[in-house]
């Protein structure tokens, strides 16, 4: 894998709930991101798929693991390295309401990473926002605005042109169409797919809207309760599905077409997904899966490359 | 088939500190006996706020019904008083509303609250009463009934809790359930529990449902017939099967081109946005809504708003393209939609 951008080695992230106990957002998780392609990254929610997406750009601490960022660990690297593996890592946020400050013109938000990073000054600064937000499809005399005069839409195009301000090389996409319509959904999707191809990009595509992620990802990792289930090429993730999990997950995703509707059956699966304080033994979705042997509740299944480039965590695969 | 919710020319609006919003502008639609009619639109299309007006849920205060018939077993429900509409309200008609976390009272046992509508509609006993809800929860799937009882909501997970308001809404068998995005805020997971459950129920016990969502592929999955509204209006209705292979109107054309198709040969296909955003319903286009996004849009689009056309019995759009007159873009044909 010598043209890996990001190495995730076996990171854990647990957060400490008081009473002696640990919530396992994460919990050891080894996946590498190539450079120049889209990662999609689906699960529902508390799967741990944002905390996954905000360890590996550095928001959060990895408890034990490694990154490693263009062949060197994020971890032992200096305040200079660091600042400089900081700019390359950017980040779309879920919420483009939230993610704005409301007392910020477009202006000083786009350019705050700029001036972090002291990249341009006075008139180049200037003229680096207006040439960002024309890149994203607002214009140059909205930088004088504030984000409550703009749409949902709109705002999350100023959270990207923001990201795209340092000339970063990765970009972790938080959930960054969630709470947008369907018509505008499709916009936001389309700037990003240009982007990437313009500007040389690498993406994790976090969502769990799974005809999108299909849509944009190259690859696409499935997570459930902390941990990764199953990793493949789109396509194939789609057409062998391996792991009972994402056989469920697809079978459950509404398909805007009657025919394909009516034509298909579902593997419902019963209740609720445990509580990721107190996960189950051995593989973390025995207590829901309909294959579930009686090894699965000794062993952790383990990670492994079942067919070339198909990894999976599954003891039905296991000799 | 025989109509059990007809709603015509409803105008709905509400005074705000920048003016009066016309969020609903001649809404017509109608729920047949028995069937799922899914109202699909974006963010401020006026959905909502056409379920709560046929449930009487408008703040009264900010809110104006300008004209408008709702008819529901030959009265009109726009006409009713406080307390007549109380009489309907859960025994007749009752919502399932999209959010279940907000909308069960914290402080109340889920026995209880389901009781309520029992309570004060029916005239059952104490005894007969409480084996009813027991009944109920079974019914919607959750195990352990007598345990979960006198259980409080924050008890439960959140599919349970939708799981809980369908039973509410069940209580005293209504003929129109609306669900107001019954699983928007559910993972997929379990959003296919609680669309298999509507289903079920809605087979078993013959209700009609009224559900509404943005999702195009909720709809795809319950409904058989869909009105997909846009700022305001009904531009398209029809039958599932009509809207998804044969879409009329350019706005359903551009709802299903934002949405990834199912790839067969592995192809990528570029999406096709909807360019722009909706217009501003405080003053609204007196032409078409959607002609300032609309690729196809001609000058009589701009000026008055389109009647509908039929183009089957049950399938009707809104669009000047239907006119005669109009020119007939080579696109349009390809529209439908090759799948």
């Amino acid at each position: 894998m010598s043209d890996s951008l990001v190495d995730v080695q076996q990171v854990k992230k647990h957060f400490p709930i008081g009473g002696n106990q640990t919530l396992k957002a994460v919990d050891d998780i080894s996946f590498s991101i190539q450079k120049g392609e889209t990662l999609g990254l689906v699960g529902e929610s508390g799967s741990g798929k944002s905390t996954l997406g905000r360890t590996i750009v550095g928001l959060e601490g990895a408890t034990s693991g490694s990154i490693t960022y263009k062949g060197k660990d994020v971890s032992t690297l200096g305040r200079k390295e660091a600042r400089e593996t900081n700019r390359t890592m950017q980040m779309i946020f879920q919420d483009p309401q939230a993610s704005l400050n409301p007392r910020m013109k477009v202006m000083d938000i786009i350019a705050e990473g700029i001036d972090a990073h002291g990249l341009w000054k006075g008139k180049k600064r200037k003229e680096r926002v207006f040439q960002l937000l024309e890149r994203v499809g607002l214009q140059a005399d909205h930088a004088k605005r504030y984000p409550h005069e703009f749409s949902g839409g709109q705002r999350q195009r100023i959270g990207i042109a923001r990201a795209l301000a340092v000339e970063p090389e990765f970009i972790v996409a938080d959930e960054p169409i969630s709470a947008l319509d369907v018509s505008i959904q499709a916009q936001i999707v389309n700037l990003m797919e240009d982007l990437r191809q313009d500007s040389d990009l690498t993406y994790l595509f976090i969502a769990h809207d799974l005809g999108m992620v299909q849509h944009i990802s190259d690859r696409i990792g499935v997570m459930y309760l902390g941990g990764m289930m199953e990793l493949a090429d789109s396509d194939q993730l789609f057409q062998e599905t391996l792991h009972p999990y994402t056989q469920a997950l697809l079978s459950a995703n509404p398909v805007p077409d009657p025919a394909v509707t009516n034509s298909r059956e579902r593997i419902l699966l019963e209740g609720d997904p445990p509580s990721p304080v107190n996960p189950p033994s051995g593989c973390r979705f025995r207590t829901r899966c309909p294959h579930a042997m009686d090894i699965c509740s000794e062993v952790v299944p383990e990670w492994k490359e079942q067919q070339a480039g198909h990894w999976v965590a599954c003891h039905l695969y296991n000799e | 088939m025989e109509r059990l919710l007809e709603v015509e020319d409803l105008h709905v609006s509400f005074k705000t500190y920048g003016g009066e919003v016309q969020a609903v502008r001649g809404v017509n639609f109608h729920v047949n006996k028995g069937e799922v009619l899914a109202i699909v639109g974006e963010s401020g299309s006026g959905k909502s706020v056409t379920a709560k007006t046929i449930m009487g849920l408008l703040p009264k205060k900010v809110s104006r019904i300008s004209s408008g018939v709702v008819t529901f077993e030959e009265d009109d429900l726009l006409t009713y008083s406080k307390k007549e509409m109380q009489k309907v309200k859960g025994s007749k008609i009752s919502l399932i509303s999209q959010d279940p976390m907000t909308s069960l009272n914290p402080t109340m046992k889920i026995g209880h609250q389901i009781d309520e509508s029992l309570k004060l509609h029916t005239d059952l006993s104490k005894m007969e009463r409480k084996s009813r809800v027991l009944e109920l929860l079974t019914l919607v799937g959750i195990p352990n009934v007598e345990e979960r009882y006198s259980q409080y909501p924050h008890e439960l997970s959140g599919g349970m809790r939708q799981r809980v308001l369908i039973a509410v809404a069940l209580a005293c068998e209504p003929q129109l359930i609306i669900a107001d995005e019954p699983t928007t805020a559910l993972d997929v997971t379990i959003q296919a529990q609680i669309l298999d459950l509507l289903k079920d129920l809605q087979q078993r016990l013959d209700t009609s449902i009224l559900i509404i969502t943005h999702d195009l592929g909720v709809v795809a999955e319950v409904a058989q017939r869909v009105a997909v509204m846009y700022a305001g209006v009904v531009v398209e209705s029809g039958s599932v099967e009509e809207i998804f292979a044969n879409p009329n109107h350019p706005y359903t054309w551009g709802l299903l081109g934002s949405i990834p198709k199912q790839r067969q040969d592995g192809a990528r296909e570029r999406l096709i946005p909807i360019e722009g955003t909706p217009p501003d319903l405080f003053s609204p286009p007196k032409g078409c809504p959607f002609a300032a996004r609309c690729e196809y849009a001609m000058d009589i689009c701009v000026e008055k708003m389109p009647d509908s056309t039929y183009l089957t019995t049950d399938h009707a759009s809104k669009c000047w393209l239907n006119d005669s007159r109009a020119k007939k873009p080579k696109e349009v044909a390809m529209a439908g939609r090759s799948r």
